[in-house]
Parts: structure tokens; sequence; C-alpha cells
């Protein structure tokens, strides 16, 4: 396949898929739903086939494609991949494809539903394999507006709040991020004598101390609403909450990954002397985020509110892993991207099974309903431990990475405070996350049978298409994780051999 | 036979998910497929332990067998690695060769329960876990079969998940452990960073040239909060009686051979990282001894039969851990080897009779002796081994722990403890005596209850009864300080300890659990002296004791006073405060937006006005300089 446009052609499949669908007529309900699959499908294979061939001996950026856009501002689309968004293009591929099956009994509007969901993916794509920052940010751009609508039109629970909420504290972020690209882009024309968004060529620019300071912080704040990180993250449980399955799936699942994904590569990776200084406050908020959001999604009643305050919770070992900034830490919090993508989607097309033919959330109202939907009970459980990080489970290597990592950190906050004390503080975590992990599972699932739920019925046939894909990747990976983490290593390695040559310079506590 | 060993772990879960997938339908092809590995695994087992025992592998030279499993480079390389030495072949056997029984017996103990295939898949895989545990290599991995353990006994505990009960205590039981757990992977974790490994072998290398001792005992405590969560020690031991809930094959399970006898099996291997922190071993020690002896006195009272094996089981893991808190691993793996067999002797001979009687207390059992012969001559043996008379297995292993424990005054150069600790020691030989012919005296001897129509169970239950009550007899004269090269000679850190036989205190713990016999007898077998009225006499201390300690009921009261305030206080501030302000901000724009719009009232004289008014001052503005003003 030399030569052929692979990852363009991962960015356009959704787009064509999208295409024909606004040709096929609006009751050819089948027709809409197969082809979203196939179009998915398509990227799917694609984002596969990148994985499994990726060269980890040559390392670096690979698939490489360039195409000169705005020459005069040195815009270039330009698409390349390597250890560090090679799995989130997966990732999002394999979100996407059992996302579509999720929303098989989408029966309001499936035309548009699919359109707008297929564009939105497609946003996804374009961000993780974008090597222009420009790109970058116009596709982060693409993907937040169809959410809007999506959430707007689809959603259930205030969701008119809700997305109006989600869309305004992204496009807040998003506005921290642009002038922090903007600002960037001016000194990098200034040292380099010519304009370029290109991430690469951009890190070749030894940006002073001070402008680093700056220029991390806007991208910390930007994507920091992304992640989400405490106290900037009330958008996502309400999102979550708010959207239909396949949408929380994805929001979930990879719209939060583009925020860890943005502050590595264009927070870290550019301003490794910012992110020195600014990490202690990074690894001070994602401890609230980690304690705290499981605190929180303890004595949630919706159970989407839970997976929503649990995603918060998890989100924050990914930055506990970027704050801690050494090779294990940075490959746990990619590889807990991945996991907590694929865990979390799991958990939203489960919740959407049983909301869809209960029409309610409630826990209190549930009670046994293993009796009637085992395989959703199992799903459900499996989707559980690995979040209370089981080993055997893809969650687990990612935590035990991102705990190792930080656990080697020797920096001394406020003069007093050690930071394994708050990696002693984010492993407790597990043990809160158990808590109200069994207690949901038992709430819900297990007790006497309740006949009132008698009418519903097990997921079978297409549902089961997502159960089974995501349940089977997190053993996949749980139990080999070195498939998954050999491609982190390679990209990571470079990240971290600019954070050693970076100077050391004092953290702001 | 060594290089097949890693078959052990994998053919109970290749089972496991040949069950789940393929046979969930066909009960009885599920059970014989979770047998035939089983039994394929304690093939193995028996293999490696010979080749183990006739080729001098040593616990300071064993074979490891290794491949990559997760690597970043100049990071960390955690192996999925394989340890055979004389300490996991042992324990290969034991827990092959019970789990085996276990399964047999459970074919007819769970005959007829819809989830008869289920169960057998869950039995393979706490035995992968279990026998992972015990196998690998390094903590890490260790760690990892060590939570699957947890996993495996949350859903045999929860077997009868539509019984609320149930639920509940496999849910406390899952988080009491993950408890402990977390301070394992804590204490792990400092391993890695003071050593940069995981391996056991290198640690045993490194750690003994460390020379912060303090650091060494964090760690050792750190690592020792797992033992104390899983083989349920004071004060994480609250799961260890609810577990009773799971039905009974898998009691004999986690008390025997898995589970439980995990954490004392990590105080062995792991056993150079306690050594080199003294304090750390004499903690342990403490904790192991008061748990003893803490589990026996509730064991007193209690009337379900299978609670009062579960308090039996705590004290005699307590016993296992204060002997290897006092140094000798040697006692304590052989305790627990002689205990897994009577102990699941016990739990599956008391299975067979709730299985005749429907009923776990046993002041509504009475006569079973005439009914059922079987249960009740193994249930007697297993019995008398436990109370350690003499030659049964209970007693080797016991009068170990009691020399060990005689001998702890030279350990730690405290001549005191070892009055102490023999004194602890024997006061829990006595208690366990008495609680357990309580049992026998008043189930199996006492008045036959009218309308109560028991009758022995099928020979697939009554068979492992019989083999084990070999075992129950037998094992303990592979460890006499009679035989030569026996367990001693083979377990043991650093030099062997070949046990001198010390007549006093084989004489001494005799009598003392004769004598514990004996009470129960008068009390219980002649009624010469009326329960009820002791009861009523100490009625403080049997209330106390009957509800053990209120430990439980103080745990809850601080899940639901304390931490789930905490947490709704989190979700308040949440909601009020976070989200107030965010939601103020946005309020507070569209307030001013909305006095703004006033200013847009559409009517022209008002917009001329203000550009009229605009206009003079500007051209005020303007005119300042020519008019000289300032």
């Amino acid at each position: 396949m030399d030569g052929f446009p692979i990852l363009l052609s991962i960015v356009l499949a959704p787009i064509i898929g999208a295409l024909i669908i606004i040709l096929i007529p609006e009751k050819d309900e089948m027709v809409i739903k197969i082809t979203a699959a196939l179009a998915t499908f398509v990227s799917l294979v694609l984002s596969l086939y990148a994985f499994i061939t990726y060269d980890k001996s040559v390392g670096g950026l690979q698939f490489l494609q360039d195409f000169i856009w705005v020459e005069r501002f040195g815009i270039n689309l330009s698409f390349g991949v390597d250890g560090i968004s090679l799995p989130l293009v997966l990732l999002t591929a394999i979100v996407i494809f059992t996302g579509v099956f999720a929303s098989w009994d989408m029966k309001n509007r499936s035309k548009e539903f699919f359109v707008f969901l297929l564009v939105l993916v497609a946003g996804v794509f374009g961000v993780f394999v974008s090597r222009d920052l420009f790109w970058f940010y116009l596709f982060f751009e693409v993907a937040v507006i169809p959410m809007y609508v999506l959430i707007g039109v689809w959603g259930s629970t205030r969701k008119e709040y809700a997305a109006m909420k989600l869309t305004i504290y992204l496009l807040v972020g998003s506005a921290f991020a642009l002038i922090g690209i903007i600002a960037l882009y001016l000194y990098a024309k200034g040292q380099l004598g010519y304009g370029t968004f290109d991430i690469a060529t951009l890190s070749t620019v030894n940006f002073d101390i001070a402008f680093q300071k700056f220029a991390f912080f806007l991208m910390m704040i930007g994507f920091g609403f992304l992640v989400p990180m405490w106290p900037l993250h009330t958008w996502s449980p309400d999102g979550h909450v708010a959207a239909p399955t396949a949408v929380s799936m994805l929001h979930a699942g990879v719209l939060m990954k583009l925020g860890g994904y943005g502050l590595i590569r264009a927070g870290v990776f550019l301003f490794p002397i910012g992110a020195k200084f600014w990490a202690p406050l990074i690894a001070v908020l994602c401890i609230v985020n980690v304690v705290y959001g499981a605190m929180v999604a303890m004595v949630q009643k919706d159970l989407k509110f839970v997976i929503g305050y649990s995603s918060v919770s998890h989100m924050g070992y990914v930055l506990l892993g970027i704050a801690s900034m050494n090779y294990l830490s940075l490959d746990g919090a990619v590889a807990q991207m991945f996991a907590h993508g694929i865990m979390t989607a799991l958990f939203f097309a489960l919740v959407g099974n049983v909301y869809h033919k209960a029409h309610t959330r409630e826990i209190a109202a549930f009670g046994g309903l293993a009796h009637q939907m085992p395989r959703v009970a199992a799903g459900f459980l499996i989707g559980g431990l690995a979040s209370l990080g089981l080993p055997g489970l893809n969650n687990f290597v990612a935590e035990a990475l991102i705990f190792l990592g930080s656990w080697r950190v020797e920096k001394i906050l406020f003069g007093f405070l050690h930071f394994r004390v708050l990696s002693i503080l984010a492993i407790f975590g597990v043990v809160v996350t158990a808590i109200y992990v069994l207690r949901v599972v038992q709430k819900v699932f297990f007790g006497p049978r309740n006949p009132k739920w008698d009418h519903l019925t097990d997921a079978k046939g297409v549902e089961m298409v997502p159960i089974v894909i995501l349940v089977g990747v997190l053993l996949l990976f749980g139990i080999f994780p070195s498939l998954l983490i050999d491609t982190i290593n390679v990209g990571i390695e470079p990240l971290v051999a600019k954070i050693a040559a970076a100077v050391e310079i004092g953290g702001i506590f | 036979m060594i290089q097949f060993a890693w078959l052990i772990p994998v053919l109970p879960i290749i089972a496991f998910a040949v069950i789940v997938f393929l046979t969930r339908r066909m009960q009885m092809v599920s059970a014989l497929t979770a047998i035939v590995a089983m039994a394929g695994s304690l093939i193995i087992a028996i293999g490696v332990l010979v080749q183990v025992f006739s080729t001098n592998i040593t616990i300071a030279e064993p074979v490891e067998l290794v491949v990559r499993w997760l690597e970043v480079p100049g990071s960390l390389l955690i192996e999925a690695g394989v340890l055979i030495d004389p300490l996991s072949s042992v324990m290969l056997f034991v827990v092959t060769s019970i789990a085996f029984l276990i399964m047999i017996y459970s074919i007819g103990y769970m005959k007829g329960d819809p989830g008869f295939s289920v169960f057998f898949a869950y039995l393979s895989l706490f035995s992968t876990s279990m026998l992972g545990l015990v196998i690998s290599n390094n903590y890490f991995l260790t760690f990892m079969f060590w939570e699957l353990v947890g996993l495996s006994s949350y859903l045999l505990i929860g077997f009868y998940w539509n019984k609320d009960s149930a639920s509940d205590a496999s849910k406390k039981a899952f988080i009491t452990n993950r408890v402990g757990d977390f301070g394992f992977m804590l204490g792990m974790f400092f391993l890695f960073l003071l050593f940069g490994t995981f391996n056991f072998q290198e640690l045993s290398v490194a750690i003994p040239a460390f020379a912060n001792k303090t650091l060494l005992t964090i760690v050792a405590l750190l690592v020792f909060v797992g033992p104390i969560a899983k083989s349920a020690q004071f004060p994480l031991h609250v799961w260890l009686p609810d577990a009773m809930e799971g039905p009974t094959p898998v009691s004999a399970l986690i008390h025997a051979a898995t589970m439980v006898a995990a954490g004392v099996y990590l105080l062995a291997r792991g056993f150079v990282l306690f050594e080199s922190a003294k304090t750390a071993l004499l903690i342990i020690a403490i904790i192991g001894g008061f748990s003893a002896v803490f589990a026996a006195t509730i064991g007193l009272v209690q009337r379900d039969i299978k609670r009062i094996l579960a308090f039996s089981t705590m004290s005699q893991l307590g016993y296992m851990v204060m002997a290897i808190g006092l140094g000798s691993i040697t006692a304590g793996m052989f305790h627990l080897t002689t205990h897994a067999f009577f102990k699941a002797l016990l739990f599956l001979g008391a299975g067979s009779v709730i299985h005749a009687v429907h009923t776990q207390d046993i002041f509504e059992m009475g006569g079973l002796a005439k009914k059922m012969k079987t249960t009740t001559w193994t249930f007697l043996i297993g019995s008398l081994s436990l109370a350690g008379i003499f030659p049964l297995a209970g007693f080797w292993s016991k009068d170990e722990i009691l020399v060990t424990a005689l001998n702890a005054g030279e350990i730690f150069g405290v001549p005191f403890l070892g009055p102490l600790f023999l004194t602890l020691g024997l006061l829990v030989a006595f208690m366990t005596a008495f609680y357990m012919f309580r049992l026998i005296f008043v189930a199996f001897f006492g008045s036959e209850q009218a309308g109560q129509e028991a009758h022995e169970s099928p020979i697939s239950m009554t068979f492992p009864l019989v083999i084990l009550a070999v075992f129950a007899i037998f094992a303990g004269f592979i460890g006499t300080p009679f035989t030569d090269n026996g367990f001693a000679a083979w377990v043991y850190y650093g030099h062997p300890h070949l046990p001198e036989p010390n007549y006093f205190i084989m004489i001494f713990s005799t009598i003392v659990a004769f004598a514990g016999i004996l009470f129960a007898w008068i009390i219980y077998g002649k009624k010469a002296i009326s329960a009820e009225k002791l009861a009523v006499r100490f009625s403080a201390i049997h209330t106390l004791l009957y509800n053990k300690y209120y430990i439980d009921e103080a745990y809850q009261w601080f899940f639901d006073k304390v931490f789930l305030r905490i947490a709704d206080g989190c979700r308040w501030f949440d909601r009020t405060i976070v989200d107030g302000i965010a939601d103020g901000f946005g309020d507070g724009l569209r307030e001013m937006g909305a006095r703004l719009r006033f200013i847009q009232t559409g009517n022209l004289q008002n917009y001329a006005l203000v550009i009229f008014a605009a206009v003079v001052i500007i051209a005020l503005w303007l005119a300042v300089p020519v008019l000289g003003g300032i």
C-alpha cells in the first residue's frame, strides 16, 4: 500500500459517508445506517492497518502526506502519525464504529443524526492526524459544532442547557488555545524568518523561558477545559448525561482525549520548560479530579452521571501522567487515554441500551436487572472492573504505569508536600473507585428479580457488536499490553528526550 | 516437568473460557471440562514437586522461566515469569489437589443449581488466579493475580447474587481486600523505586544489602497490609465471616487452599524483606497472635456451623502469620499445608451436613452421627486434627509453631516474648479444641431434632471427604521432628532449622487440647454445666463476642456517617459552588446584555440625539487646543 493516502482516507471516509447519506431518502433508514457503518468500517480497517504496519524500529511520524494550502502563511494540510497519535486514531475508529451500532435503534431524524455524527468524527480524526497546528485547530472546531446540534436535538435531560454549556466551555477553551497558537506562530516567525504551523519545525525553535511559561499556560487552560481539568470540568458530566448514546461514547471516549493529546503535543512537546513550571499546578488539580471526581460519582442518582464523574476522575490520571513528566508516566497517560476511551464507550453503550428500553437511568429504580439482562450486566461488570483497575484489563496497565512514573518524581511542592503524597492520594482513588463502581453494579444488577422490568430484553444481535468489540479490546490489551505500549514507547521517547534537554527551573509551587 | 510448569495456572483458565463460551448449556460437560483441566494441573504439579525434590532445587537456587510482558526501555521491564522452588511447588500441589477434590465434591453439592456451569467456570478462574499468584516470579505479577483472586472471590461469594446478603458480602470482600491491596501496591512501588526491580530473586540479593532499615520497615509494613486483608487478620478481617454467603465448596476453597492462604504465602515468598526489618517482623507476629486469640474468642459462641469454621480459619491464619512473624516460614508454611487439608475437610463436611439438614444453626441439628456415618467420622478426624491431637497432621504443625513461639525471645532479643507468644498459642489451642468439640457434641451427638430427615450425601461428596481425611491424618508426617529430610529440610529461609523433638511442648499442648475437649463435653456433651446459664451469667461478654466486638458496626458507621457525608459535601460543592460560579458568569453576561438592550429602542429621535451629543462632545474635544482651555 505504498503511496496510498491512508491517513487522508481515514479522515475522508466518514465525510464521504456523510455526503452519501445526504443523498439517501430519509425513509431508507436501514441504508443510511449501513452506509454509516461501512464508512466507519473503512476508517477502522485503515486505522488497524496503520497501527499494525507502523514501523516501530524507525519511529517518528509515518504515513506522511502534504498538501500545500496557504503558502503565504505557511499553512499546509499535512498528515502523519507517531506512537502517541496512532493509538488515539485507532481508539477513535473503534469508538465510532461501535457507536454506529449503539445508535442502531435511532428513529428520530436518523439521516441528519448520522450526517452530524460522521462529520464530528472526521473532525476528531483530523485533529489526531494533523501535523499542522492550524489544521489541528480547525479540525477541533469541526468536531465541536456538530456536538452542539447532536446534543441539542437528540439529547435528553436538560439537553439545551447541556448543549449550550458544553459548546461555550469548549469554545472558551479553544479560544485560549488559539491565542497560544497565534502567539507561538508569531514568535516562531520572528525566530525562523518565515511563518509555519508545522509542529515538527516549531519544536526546533528555541523559545525563551518567559514565553514558554506564557504559552504553556494558555495551552494548559485551553486544553484543560477539554480534558477536563478541575474546576473547568462541569460541562462534561452534564454533556455526557444529555447526549445520545453514540455521542456520549464519542464525547467521553474520544473528545476528552483531544485535551490530553493537545496538552502533550502542543504543550509539553513544544514548551518543555513551561511544562516543568506549570506541572505542579496540574498535579495538584488532577488529584482533585481523581479523588473528588470519585467522591461525587459515589452519590449520584443517575447512572450516566456516575459515569460522567468517573470520567472526570479517570482523566485526572491522564493529567497526573502528564504532570509527572517522565517516560513511564507519559506512557501511562497515553495508554490511559486509550483504555479509558474504550471503557467509557462500553459503559455508555450499555447504559444507552438500558435507558432505551427502560426509559429511566435512575439507579434507585433498578435492582436485579441481571435477571432480565444478563449480557448487559456482564458487560457492565467488566466495564466496572476495568474502571477500578483490575489486572487483566487494559486500564490496569495504564494506571500502573502512571503510578510507577509519578512515584519516581522527587519534587517537593510548597516546600513541604512531597510529590509522592499526591501519588498516594491518586492511588487511593482506586479504592474509592472500587466502592462506587461495585455499589452501582450491585444496586442496578444484583438482588431479587423485579417484575417491573420483565419487559426488558437482553442485548442481542446488533446490540452485541459494541459490547463484544469493546470488551475484547480491553481484554486483549490488558493481557498483552506490549501490543499497545511498544507503539506508545516509540512516540514518547523523543518527548522524554526533549524534556530531559530542557533547562531545569523551579515549579510554580 | 518443570518446563511445563506454566501450564499449571493456564489450564484452568482455558477451562474457564471453554465453559463460558462453549459449554455453558451442557452442565456435565462443563463440570468435566473444569475437572479434567484441574487434573492436568494436578498431574503437572505432582511432576514438578517430584522433580524439585529429586534434583535439589532449593529456595536459594530456584528455576525461573520468563517471557517479556511489558517493557518501557530503560525504565521498566516486567516479565511473565514462573518461579519453581520447594516453596512454590509445595503450594502448587496443595492448591491443585484441594481444588481438584472440591470440584468433584461440587458435582454433588451444586446439582440442580441453575448456575451449575458458571460455578465451575468461576472455580476454574479462582484456581488460575491462585496458582498464578503462587508460581509468579515477581511482585508485579503476583499482585496482578492477587487482585484476580479478589475478583474470583467476589464472583463466588456473590454467586447467589439475587440474595442481597450475598451481593453485600461479595462487595464487602472485594472492597476490604482493595484496602489491603492499596497498601500492598504502595509497598511494591517503594520496592521498585528503591531497587529498580520486582523480581523476587533479584530483590532477595538487593534487600539485605540495603542500609536504611527504617525505610525497609515502612515498606515491609505496607506490603504486609495486603496479607492483613487477604488472610483476614485484624483489623481487615471483616469480610471473612460474611464470605460464608457463597456456596459451601467456595468457602472450603477460600479457607483452605486459595485466597486466605495467599497472604501467608506472600509473607513466606517475600520473607527476605520482612526478615531485614525486625520491627516489621515483630508487628506481624503481634497482629498474627492477636488475630488468633481474637477470632478464637468469637468462635466460642457462634451458632452457625460455617461461621464457627470461618472464625477458626481466621484464628489458624493468625497462628501462621505469627509463626512467620517469629521468623519461621517453615512452621508457617507447614501449618498452612496441613490446615489446608483438614480445613477443606471440615468445610466440605459442613457442606454435607447443610446439604442434608438445610440449616446452618448447630442448635437445630443433632444426632447426625447415626444418620451420616462417613460425614461424621471424617468431620471428627478433621476436628481432632485441628485441635492438634497426636498423631494427626495438625498436631505436628501446631507443635512446630509453639516451638517457634517458645524461641521468640532469642530472635528479637527480648526474653519475655517467648513465654508470651507460647501462652497465646496454648490459649488458642485450648479455645480451638473447645469450640470444635462444642460443635461436634451439639450437632453430631446431641439429641435428634424432630422431623429432620437427614441422609448421607452422595458418593461424589463423600469421596473427597475420605481422601481429605487421609491427608488430615497423615500429612503431618512429612514434617515431624522424627522425619529425616522432611518439610523443614526443603521449605526454609536462609538455613534449614530441623525441628528437635520438644517433649515438654508436645505433652503440654496435648493436655491443653484434651482439656478443651473435656470442657466442651462437660458443657455440651454431659450438660453438667448449663450453657444457657453461662451465657446469662456473662451476658455482656457473650453479647460482645456474639456480635464480633461490633467491629462491623463501627466500619458501617464510619462509611455511612463520615465517608458518604464527605461525598455528599463534594457533590454539593460541585453543583453549587463550581457550577454556580460558571452559571453565574453566564447569567452575568446575559444580564449585562439585557440591560444594554434598552439602548436599542428603535426610536429614531433617540438615535439622532445620541449622534448629536456625540458630535458635540467630539467637536468640543477637538476645539480644546484652539480655545486654549488647558
